[in-house]
């Protein structure tokens, strides 16, 4: 039985017989770590002691019989999730020494569910990237093909699930970060609705569309993960005070009788054919579950991409300016004033891709400019969020491709911004809505690349999802595979 | 050719609430640097705001009490500039669509009366301190006051002078200052204020080019930094030249204003809409609620005062110029029945007391109860006009009621007829000389025996007492 294999669910219940330690757990994990990590680089800072000792705590516990729904299961963070007394660096240069005084909620809610804490995973630099190649420290690797990128920008979070480097892993999603790597390593990712998962101690990319989900190498432990990680958090303004259902309780609840909604605006030319044919096998499974599958439209889709590159960079643009070398972080040498300081500081502390979103974002919020481009995109916003209200009137559920590709190869579209930013082209109305969304394994490309399906609902919706991703997952009889390492 | 000044004011006053705007810091004053600075003040990464529901209370209780009407909804915006003080890159601001708009007050000018109109009255946070020391290369930066909350009160151009301008200033000062919201503390920058002025020429409607007057820390240098400023235009547009849209700092010491950046300079905020706050919706219910809380403002009170207890402006105005000494005022006029005289002795010997100690008159030693007590003594006739003016001394001093005071000190009047009787008749015995003079016809002797019995009792007697039985007794043969 190799550990870090298994899912959460299955661990649970070895630590609930008490066949096996999270010690056990932990010891499996590092050692995979240890003999992967060198070629798929999915960590930034690993917290292998603290690990151990967490790990002899649960053991504890565990003896105890004072078991949680996550004690004693490896968990990696993405490196955008703030670590109390743990570097956390967003990717960055900037940020390349910054230690947090506190926790993130969502730290801090995994901690009270037991888990225990692998490390902090590789992301683009500021969640700015769908492929993990913006990072300060390095590429990631996709572990079902070295020479391509794992996605991005939780692309550390998925490999290290689908390397299995942890058990399960935090990601966030501003247009995609969870599904688009979650799809193109073959794993689990959910986006829950905007206001579902506290945002408090995310480090801010696009603080509208900023959401953070779960990476699970099935949808019981998605929705296990979700359990422990959703709810209402007074620290948070935008957090919403409802109450969280069991998500555990969704999947096995089948969806016969569900309406699923194929938007014709997501089965377009570009799509990759290998990605197509998943998709008709995909609809086909879900009718063969007793759903039907009705063509809809949501007639904005052609805007999503050019407001979020309005929105995203023009928040970003402002959250980002606390970065300047005053208070904690990089701060470049040898300034002959403050104007100097924050120059160099800017101009060294961020990588390219955050220079151009940062600019992008403030000349869109210029004088003069504020109404033509970052006005105009909130109303045009407003719209594609109609669109899926209008369409969850008729609809329990929508399909599209997670990505319109399997994964690329490595430097691609790295000098291509635009054919970079197109890797999102199916993820990023989900944000601009505030809807939740998953991506399931969806089987593989003959080159034995991965595939990803995209389930979406309406707001606050996420049992659905864990409904219909479960029934998916159960029946759609995808080939088996896993990563050669 | 004459020109009018067009002045329009920005006010910013520093709230009393206890936490902060957006986190649970303390708001305290004059506490170490950065002790008062949780991640939230220092803009770590992750950190998010909370707004705290107090401020918006407060700054309803201001926008009620100008007249404001309040938005139904209003948001906050990030207004996005770099500096030092400012650790987010932005200050949470309000700027589309701010709390309140369309108010006014009105402020009293050599007699007459002016409004002048409020644009609007919006909420923010404050920024830190930098600290230079000139020996050091380097500066520090001090959080604590990093999201103080301010109310930003901005005016119309309604005002034509530095007497307009200052008059609506001590207007908006002594509101906040009643509605308890804010210390009104210039000094310290609790309440600020900066100057839009220009000059166009007489019946003109369009403005001329404004400048931006800042760095005037008090009622006076307000007044003398707009006078210069006006002249400093006047003197421009004579001459045939343009006046330059720009800052301009008060310089106290030098008298002037000076050139701080130009237009050109000037930032471009891009403000938007703060995506991690959520709209603020205030529904009738709970402007009725505080409403409710408003206290009597100055301007009411001042009138009320007038009408009820009979006494002069003047006397009105002095005595709610504050609300805790109109408390003080009314309860010693209630308890005593005698308003008039309740306001003579309070600003008389009570305010000069306390100035003299520069004492505020919520650490005046001299109860209302007992200046109240001190005022019926003299009524009735137990002590005498004059022994008061040395009983109210004391009880300043001690604390004491005037009872206490006047039974240590044995001061009660003398009022028994007989025993002044006696005295009397003693005086005119060792006195014939005079006695003979007076009644030969010589008056003016009067106060002279008023003065012997005076130093004979001790100035105990009953004034009134002595002159009824002296005139009594030195007509008798």
């Amino acid at each position: 039985m190799i550990l870090n294999r298994l899912t959460i669910h299955e661990l649970q219940k070895l630590i609930r017989s008490q066949e096996i330690t999270s010690s056990d757990i932990v010891k499996s994990v590092f050692e995979r770590i240890d003999a992967v990590e060198g070629r798929v680089h999915a960590y930034i800072t690993l917290m292998k002691e603290y690990a151990f000792a967490e790990a002899a705590k649960a053991d504890k516990d565990i003896k105890a019989g004072n078991i949680k729904p996550l004690t004693g299961i490896p968990i990696a963070l993405k490196d955008i999730v703030c670590t109390k007394g743990f570097l956390t660096t967003c990717g960055s240069h900037i940020l390349h020494n910054y230690i947090p005084p506190y926790n993130a909620t969502v730290v801090e809610k995994l901690k009270d569910a037991g888990a225990v804490f692998t490390g902090k995973t590789n992301m683009d630099e500021f969640a700015m990237g769908s492929s993990t190649e913006t990072s300060y420290f390095g590429i990631t690797r996709n572990p079902y093909a070295l020479d391509r990128i794992p996605g991005g920008s939780s692309g550390g979070s998925a490999a290290a699930v689908a390397a299995d480097e942890c058990i399960a892993s935090i990601g966030s999603d501003t247009g995609g970060s969870i599904r688009q790597p979650a799809a193109l390593c073959s794993v689990v990712g959910m986006k829950p609705t905007y206001g579902r998962v506290s945002r408090f101690g995310l480090i801010a990319f696009a603080s509208s569309l900023d959401q953070i989900g779960p990476f699970t190498k099935d949808v019981e432990d998605c929705a296990i993960m979700m359990n422990a990680i959703a709810g209402y958090d007074p620290r948070e303004s935008t957090s919403v005070p409802l109450d969280v259902p069991d998500y555990t309780a969704c999947i096995s609840r089948g969806i016969d009788g569900w309406k699923v909604g194929i938007p014709k605006e997501y089965f377009i030319e570009g799509i990759d054919p290998e990605v197509m044919e998943a998709m008709q096998k995909a609809i086909k499974t879900i009718e063969g579950l007793g759903a039907a599958c009705v063509e809809i439209s949501l007639p904005h889709t052609e805007y999503c991409l050019a407001v979020y590159y309005i929105i995203a960079p023009a928040e970003a643009s402002s959250n980002l300016a606390r970065y300047d070398g005053v208070k904690y972080g990089f701060r470049a040498q040898d300034s002959s004033d403050l104007l100097d300081m924050y120059k160099k500081t800017r101009s060294a502390g961020f990588g390219a891709e955050v220079k151009r979103r940062i600019m992008i974002g403030t000349y869109a919020l210029s004088s003069g400019y504020y109404d033509a481009y970052y006005k105009k995109a909130s109303q045009v916003r407003a719209l594609i969020k109609r669109d899926f209200e209008e369409a969850f009137a008729t609809c329990d559920a929508i399909l599209t491709p997670t990505s319109p590709t399997p994964a690329f190869k490595i430097g691609e579209k790295m000098d291509d911004p635009l054919q970079m930013y197109l890797s999102d082209i199916f993820t990023i109305s989900t944000n601009l809505a505030g809807i939740p969304g998953i991506s399931v394994p969806c089987g593989f490309t003959k080159g034995g690349l991965p595939i990803g399906a995209q389930f979406l609902a309406g707001h606050f919706e996420e049992g659905k999802l864990i409904q219909i991703a479960a029934a998916f997952e159960k029946h759609a009889n995808l080939e088996k595979r896993r990563p050669v390492l | 050719m004459a020109y009018e000044p067009v002045i329009g004011l920005e006010v910013h006053a520093q709230l009393l609430t206890k936490a902060k705007i957006f986190c649970s810091c303390s708001t305290r004053f004059g506490a170490e640097p950065n002790s008062h600075a949780c991640p939230v003040c220092m803009g770590m990464p992750g950190v998010l705001p909370v707004l705290n529901r107090k401020v918006v209370e407060f700054t309803m209780k201001m926008a009620l009490a100008t007249n404001c009407r309040i938005n139904e909804a209003c948001n906050f915006a990030r207004k996005n500039y770099f500096y030092p003080d400012l650790p987010k890159g932005y200050q949470i601001s309000q700027y589309a669509q701010p709390l309140s708009e369309h108010g006014y007050v009105d402020i009293e000018l050599n007699g007459g009366k002016k409004r002048i109109g409020i644009t609007r009255i919006h909420m923010e946070e404050d920024a830190g301190k930098l600290l230079h020391d000139e020996h050091l290369p380097s500066s520090y930066v001090d959080l604590n006051r990093t999201g103080v909350p301010l109310i930003e009160i901005v005016s119309e151009p309604d005002m034509r002078n530095a007497e307009e301008a200052t008059a609506y200033l001590r207007r908006l000062h002594e509101i906040l200052v009643y509605l308890e919201i804010c210390d009104g503390n210039m000094e310290e920058g609790s309440f600020r204020c900066d100057a839009n002025v220009s000059l166009r020429p007489k019946g003109e409607t369009a403005f001329g080019t404004r400048s931006e007057l800042k760095n005037m820390n008090s009622f006076r240098n307000v007044q003398r930094a707009l006078e210069y400023e006006i002249k400093r235009q006047q003197y421009i547009l004579e001459s045939g030249q343009e006046v330059i849209q720009e800052t301009r700092l008060w310089d106290d010491s030098q008298g002037v204003t000076q050139s701080m950046r130009g237009k050109e300079e000037a930032h471009d905020y891009r403000y938007f809409p703060d995506p991690d706050l959520v709209p603020i919706v205030i529904d009738n219910a709970w402007i009725e609620e505080v409403k409710k809380s408003l206290p009597e403002l100055p301007l009411e009170k001042r009138e009320r005062f007038i009408r009820d207890y009979q006494i002069p402006p003047y006397d009105a105005g002095v005595l709610t110029s504050s609300r805790a000494l109109a408390e003080y005022f009314e309860e010693v006029a209630k308890l005593s029945g005698k308003p008039k005289i309740a306001s003579n002795w309070v600003m008389g010997d009570v305010l000069r007391f306390l100035n003299e100690d520069k004492k505020d008159i919520r650490e005046c030693p001299i109860l209302p109860q007992s200046l109240a007590e001190m005022i019926g003594l003299i009524e009735d006739g137990t002590i005498s006009g004059k022994m008061a003016k040395d009983i109210v001394v004391d009880m300043y001093r001690t604390g004491k009621t005037p009872k206490t005071v006047i039974e240590e000190k044995g001061m009660v009047q003398i009022t028994d007829e007989t025993a002044l009787e006696k005295t009397i008749a003693e005086i005119m015995a060792a006195n014939p000389a005079q006695l003979e003079q007076y009644r030969a016809g010589k008056e003016k002797l009067f106060g002279y025996f008023v003065g012997q019995v005076m130093k004979a009792t001790r100035g105990k007697a009953n004034p009134q007492l002595i002159n009824e039985l002296l005139k009594k007794m030195l007509a008798k043969e």
